[in-house]
């Protein structure tokens, strides 16, 4: 497989053209939006936290390249569910996986991303949404929904 | 394609990327350079290497008159009056921040206006939003006309925004984005007739295009020495002599004073005054070798290459479903480069998949937010050409952009 095509695998442009949550669930209260410097993209995740602290709707808007849209896409279907410590962790899964370029063995679905590691330039495509998320979990909720 | 004989002239040219021919389509970015100006550059650190101005041994001597033959050359290049109308600088933004730092310090007061335009490059943008806040003075934009920029600036607009309160109005000469040709000319009269002086960019203009600041009538004029065959690390700023002479320096140092107590120091003219430190003397010769080369192809037949090729590409990928392009429309004048979104597919993909074809792109924001912001995109993906590409490289273009839709494609 060439490097080429294992940036963009089948998973990847499956969910970059068909991204699955876009857009903000009407429960949502809490958002947190990330920007990509170099490009002008951005990705603002909305998400909403039942009284357990987990995730119990996210989504996300925004314009991005379809890395960038694909990890977002992958995250929120990784997310539901997550408390904010889960959510780190599995975050942190993901980055060892594009320094390393190699992922644990029987990995989710993030193991997709793998082949992002042979392009250093497209790792913030990749990482984007999930600060974006992370950074959501820590906000105050919004009062009215 | 005459000009097709000088590729074997530059050495980068000649590589394979992906395992694919290398297809350099990012010169608006920097160009390559011709085997003259890197045989310059080794053979001034080679033969002449020393510091300029305050030597009296013959290596010295040497360098400091390569350093001034560049900037004799570097006047006659843009038709100036004087080579003490040439400022050498890091490149085009370098030479803005001079002209945004000294002048606007000196000059701009609150209430007054710097007159730019909806097309800048962040270089002419960010200098004078950091100027007028400092002054208390505003910024206002000539618009850009028509969804895709078709229209480039709006002329009629022109009028009523330059009032008296103008002091100063910067627009680049060719945009980096669209492609768009200014009439600087025009520009430049109708701010004379309204009292405001006019900075042009030239970065996008300066190796392409015959340039002459006396025609064009403008007050400064900046441009990089690395978008026209010449080094990274050089720049030109032209300034009228009247100007630079009465400017404060921005960096003071060695090299530009007259004289220096303890207390204090005095001047010297320009272009030494905007000269502190010791300057980029290679680079500057290196610079040097490239006006000669530019000039022995000749801009006028350089500039007819270059169009013809972005005509060719505006109108082969205006055909490619779903691209939408921005500036001039096929059949209109274009500077040599074209720039366009995909429906389909975002620009860092684009040039992600061009660059396993060996083609070298540029996707992104071009350093024009705000622009983009306005077109409502994020970013474009641009192919900019120059002297050493042809058609066929077009047509390799066109062909991979066909590819990359029916790669990312929906359908
Ligand atoms: C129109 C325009 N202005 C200014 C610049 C800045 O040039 P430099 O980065 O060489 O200072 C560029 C180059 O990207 C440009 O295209």
């Amino acid at each position: 497989m060439s490097d080429f095509d294992d940036l963009y695998r089948d998973l990847i442009l499956d969910h970059a053209k068909r991204p699955r949550n876009r857009g903000k669930p009407p429960t949502a209260n809490r958002a947190a939006t990330g920007d990509n410097p170099t490009c002008g993209d951005n990705c603002t995740v909305h998400l909403r936290l039942d009284d357990g602290g987990r995730i119990s709707a996210i989504g996300f808007e925004g314009s991005g390249c379809a890395i960038s849209t694909a990890s977002a896409s992958i995250m929120t279907t990784q997310l539901k569910g997550k408390t904010a410590p889960e959510a780190e962790t599995a975050f942190a899964g993901l980055k060892d996986i594009l320094a390393t370029g190699k992922p644990p063995e029987d990995f989710n679905e993030l193991a997709a991303f793998a082949g992002v590691h042979a392009f250093p330039a497209r790792i913030k495509c990749a990482t984007l949404a999930w600060h974006a998320a992370l950074e959501a979990m820590k906000t105050e909720p919004a009062s009215s929904s | 394609m005459p000009f097709a004989a000088l590729r074997a002239d530059f050495p980068a040219l000649h590589q394979t990327v992906h395992g694919k021919p290398l297809v350099y389509l990012d010169n608006a970015a920097t160009t390559h350079k011709p085997r003259v100006v890197l045989d310059a550059l080794a053979r001034y650190y080679e033969r002449d290497n020393s510091n300029v101005h305050r030597g009296l041994h013959a290596l010295s001597m040497r360098a400091t008159d390569s350093y001034e033959a560049a900037r004799a050359r570097a006047a006659r290049f843009i038709n100036a009056a004087d080579p003490a109308e040439i400022v050498f600088t890091r490149g085009t933004t370098e030479g803005i921040n001079l002209v945004a730092q000294s002048w606007c310090a000196a000059h701009l007061r609150q209430g007054d206006v710097i007159l730019t335009t909806e097309m800048e490059h962040h270089s002419n943008l960010v200098p004078w939003q950091v100027a007028a806040r400092r002054a208390g003075a505003t910024l206002r934009f000539v618009p850009v006309a028509g969804d895709d920029a078709e229209h480039g600036l709006d002329l009629d607009a022109l009028d009523s925004l330059l009032t008296p309160q103008v002091k100063l109005f910067a627009f680049t000469h060719i945009s980096n984005t669209l492609g768009t040709i200014n009439p600087a000319a025009e520009l430049c009269a109708r701010a004379r007739r309204a009292g405001a002086l006019t900075v042009v960019d030239a970065a996008q203009s300066a190796g392409h295009e015959p340039l002459d600041v006396r025609a064009l009538g403008c007050d400064f004029l900046a441009f990089s020495g690395h978008k026209m065959a010449g080094p990274t690390g050089i720049g030109i700023l032209y300034g009228r002599r009247v100007l630079l002479d009465t400017l404060e320096p921005w960096q003071t140092g060695g090299g530009m004073v007259a004289s220096v107590t303890y207390e204090g120091a005095k001047w010297k003219p320009s272009p030494e005054r905007h000269e502190a430190g010791t300057p980029n003397i290679a680079d500057a010769v290196a610079l040097h070798a490239a006006m000669d080369w530019l000039d022995a192809l000749g801009r006028p037949a350089l500039a007819a290459h270059n169009h013809a090729l972005a005509a060719l590409a505006a109108e082969m990928l205006a055909e490619i479903p779903g691209l939408r392009l921005l500036g001039p429309r096929p059949g209109e004048p274009r500077a040599g480069l074209v720039s366009f979104a995909l429906k389909d597919a975002h620009a860092h993909d684009v040039v992600t998949f061009a660059d396993q074809d060996g083609i070298a792109l540029r996707g992104g924001h071009h350093c024009n937010q705000p622009l983009m912001r306005k077109l409502g995109l994020t970013g474009t993906t641009r192919a900019s050409f120059y002297a050493y590409n042809s058609a066929d490289e077009i047509t390799t273009l066109a062909t991979s952009l066909r590819r990359i839709v029916k790669f990312f494609g929906s359908a």
